[in-house]
């Protein structure tokens, strides 16, 4: 299977994520799209390492290919959950503060 | 001895800061006694330094307290030479100034304590700026002092700032003072470009190998810097609003110090000037026909001290005189006589004005003799002295001025003999019009008169007897061999200037000499007897503005008019022009409209911050688009 197919598949799961950052005004979906566009680049981080790296120089004592990539996914996933527990109170706090998760309101800073 | 040498500047310094920091709080008698002995002490060391030159016949060497500017193609050191030149000169300095200073705790005792201290830390540094100005070994340490004497003299000609015109008196002399300080500065800088330094002795050393050109240059510019410094024409206007300060200032800046600043560069380089014979006849020119033009002027003035005024510019032009003949100890002899007759009678008028509660007007004085018979005394001596009567310091000096004058040009003679008897005019005029006759004063005034007290009176009795004796160390070779020992004491240093004069000596016979001196010497008495005679009048019939040539004199020629249309006022409008129009349209356009673009900018940019989330990632998103195409497809 060439990595081809991966790359398009996270290509095309990043401009989801993308488009829906950009159109979506509710907090909590524009926060899954941005998740969206994370886990896309972890798919490519992961099938790059696991197609591409064969012929790596990084090469453990067996001779297998290395997996600093996905060890990259790992470290991606925990800066993640880390943001997503700041980014859901960030968003608890919004809809306490003006009763709504719609992120247009959060224009104060213009005036 | 060598080591004292600092200390003679450092003295009044010292009396500087103590008096101009603690003026608040130091009394008055302290201020006093620290004002004038710092300077006595330093006239002491001068004594001393004095006597030393005179007896070592060895060329004294600089003596180098550290170094001023040291880059790689000029060094130059801050050090003092006290040869015998400076050593004459810091004789006149110290001893004149301290006589001016103890005048002054008398003079000025009506003066507020701050005030009053602060005019003596304004003397110290004076004669301290004056000090440095004589005893440095090289051109710059000699422009400082240049530039401190005149920092002084507009200090202390505003030192009564209260009113108006004594501020523009001193603005005015200060102006015209740094014109001709320019001159002395670009000096200078060419002679660091052509000779590499400014040491006196290494300049003097390089100077025969210079062009012409190039000498005739700096000696021009050292002139126009000692034309504004000593007055003359064209800078001389200042010297007479210099009134305005106090009486002792006047005489401190017409004896002892400032305006002999010009005559003692152009003795000290006189190397440079006898290598330079069109800068010569330039000076020789311009000091005869200041001497002439203040001479004349002097004729119809009617203050007290503008006479006295106009009567140095007129001396300082037969010392320039003396200079451009070649006369360069003729001419320091003339500065050295000067300066005692010139302080005796400057301190002698502000004794007479003291006693007069500050009436300047000679229309209004008359008959003084019989109130203050000292003071009467010693100005006639000092009438003596400089209208040339032997055998009074004065008569030598401008003897040995005139006779050099004869022979390089018996035109310059001619005219210096005319200016000599006018000088004898206006000096008997004045003495008249001041101690004889009947008093024309008001009542109030007649019942006040009264001589000075001692602090006043005694250095007018000293500076007479040295008016009397002063010249008497310059007696002329016609009248006796050999006695002209100024002559031999300065040949060391001014050797080179004296004997080119030494060749040109022999043209006249002493016959000649003596019968010319003769004739000279009786004119003179009839002058003075004329104008004794004719203004020891009762009442004064000059009260009335007169016109054709007795008003141009008043006038003063209308130099000082002249000045105001021809420079001032195009000045004043240029100014006026660029500040108002120039300055108002196109600097501050320039910087208000760079300021309201950018004000203007931030307005119109401000509308991109939506405050919108959306479209600011929508241009991060663009932005990031923008720069993988301009990766991707740019570098090909």
């Amino acid at each position: 299977m060439p990595v081809n197919h991966y790359v398009f598949l996270s290509l095309a799961l990043f401009c989801i994520g993308v488009a829906g950052v950009l159109t979506r005004r509710n907090a909590i979906v524009v926060f899954m799209c941005i998740e969206l566009m994370l886990n896309s680049v972890n798919l490519l981080l992961v099938a790059f390492s696991r197609m591409h790296n064969l012929a790596g120089t990084a090469v453990d004592v067996a001779g297998r290919p290395g997996i600093e990539a996905q060890l990259f996914v790992f470290f991606i996933m925990v800066v993640a959950a880390a943001e997503v527990t700041v980014g859901l109170a960030i968003i608890v706090m919004m809809y306490r503060n003006i009763h709504s998760v719609d992120i247009n309101f959060l224009n104060r800073l213009k005036h | 001895m060598s080591k004292l040498i600092p200390l003679v500047p450092l003295l009044p310094l010292i009396g500087f800061l103590v008096n101009g920091l603690g003026r608040k709080r130091i009394p008055k008698g302290l201020a006093a006694i620290v004002g004038t002995g710092t300077v006595l002490a330093s006239f002491i060391l001068s004594v001393l330094l004095f006597l030393e030159v005179r007896s070592s016949s060895a060329a004294p060497e600089a003596v180098k307290l550290f170094d001023f500017i040291r880059t790689a193609g000029l060094d130059v050191s801050f050090s003092f030479l006290v040869d015998r030149l400076s050593a004459l000169f810091l004789l006149i300095i110290t001893g004149v100034g301290t006589l001016i200073h103890l005048y002054s705790t008398a003079y000025m005792h009506e003066e507020e304590p701050p005030h009053y201290a602060r005019y003596f830390a304004y003397l110290n540094l004076f004669v301290f700026s004056m000090l440095l100005l004589v005893m440095g070994s090289n051109y710059v340490v000699m422009f400082i002092g240049w530039e401190g004497v005149g920092l002084c003299s507009y200090l202390l000609i505003g030192y009564w700032f209260g009113k108006d015109e004594y501020t523009a008196a001193a603005n005015k002399a200060f102006i015209m003072n740094r014109i001709g300080d320019l001159g002395f500065l670009l000096a200078v800088f060419w002679m660091i470009a052509r000779f590499g330094t400014t040491d006196f002795a290494g300049v003097f050393e390089k100077a025969p190998e210079a062009s012409t050109a190039a000498l005739t240059g700096i000696t021009l510019l050292l002139f126009l810097g000692a034309t504004g410094k000593s007055a003359q024409i064209p800078l001389f206007t200042w010297l007479p609003d210099a009134m305005a300060g106090p009486t002792p200032v006047s005489a401190l800046i017409h004896a002892a110090t400032m305006v002999t600043a010009g005559i003692y560069m152009i003795a000290r380089s006189h190397v440079l000037y006898s290598l330079a014979p069109i800068t010569q006849n330039v000076v020789a020119v311009i000091g005869l026909a200041t001497a002439l033009l203040a001479a004349t002027i002097a004729l119809r003035q009617n203050d007290i001290k503008k006479v006295l005024a106009y009567s140095t510019v007129s001396q300082l032009g037969f010392m320039f005189l003396g200079l451009g003949v070649g006369a360069y100890v003729g001419a320091v002899f003339h500065v050295m006589t000067h300066a005692f007759f010139k302080a005796l009678l400057f301190l002698g008028a502000g004794s007479v004005i003291h006693a007069m509660h500050h009436e300047q007007d000679i229309r209004r004085m008359g008959g003084l003799a019989r109130y203050m018979p000292v003071t009467h005394a010693t100005f006639l001596i000092g009438c003596l002295a400089i209208a040339g009567i032997p055998p009074l310091s004065g008569f030598f000096s401008k003897d040995e001025i005139l006779t050099a004058a004869l022979m390089k040009n018996p035109v310059y003679y001619a005219l210096g003999v005319l200016g000599a008897l006018m000088t004898a005019f206006y000096m008997f005029r004045l003495y008249a019009l001041t101690f004889r006759g009947s008093f024309r004063g008001s009542e109030s005034q007649a019942a006040k008169l009264h001589e000075s007290p001692a602090a006043m009176t005694i250095p007018l009795v000293v500076l007479a007897v040295l008016s009397v004796a002063g010249g008497w160390v310059g007696i002329p070779p016609v009248l006796a061999e050999n006695a002209h020992r100024l002559k031999d004491f300065l040949a060391p240093v001014l050797e080179a200037g004296q004997a080119a004069q030494g060749d040109a000596a022999h043209h006249i016979s002493h016959s000649t000499e003596l019968m010319l001196m003769g004739g000279v010497v009786a004119l003179i008495l009839a002058v003075a007897a004329w104008a004794w005679r004719t203004h020891s009048v009762t009442m004064t019939s000059e009260d009335r503005p007169s016109g054709g040539l007795k008003g141009l004199l008043e006038n003063k020629w209308y130099v000082d008019e002249l000045y105001q249309s021809v420079l001032v006022k195009p000045l004043g409008a240029l100014s006026r022009f660029l500040s108002e129009k120039f300055d108002r349209i196109a600097i501050d356009g320039i910087v208000n409209g760079v300021g309201r673009t950018v004000q203007h900018g931030g307005r119109q940019l401000r509308l991109l911050q939506s405050g919108q989330v959306g479209s600011y990632i929508l241009i991060m998103v663009l932005a990031t688009i923008l720069f993988f195409v301009i990766q991707l497809f740019g570098k090909s």
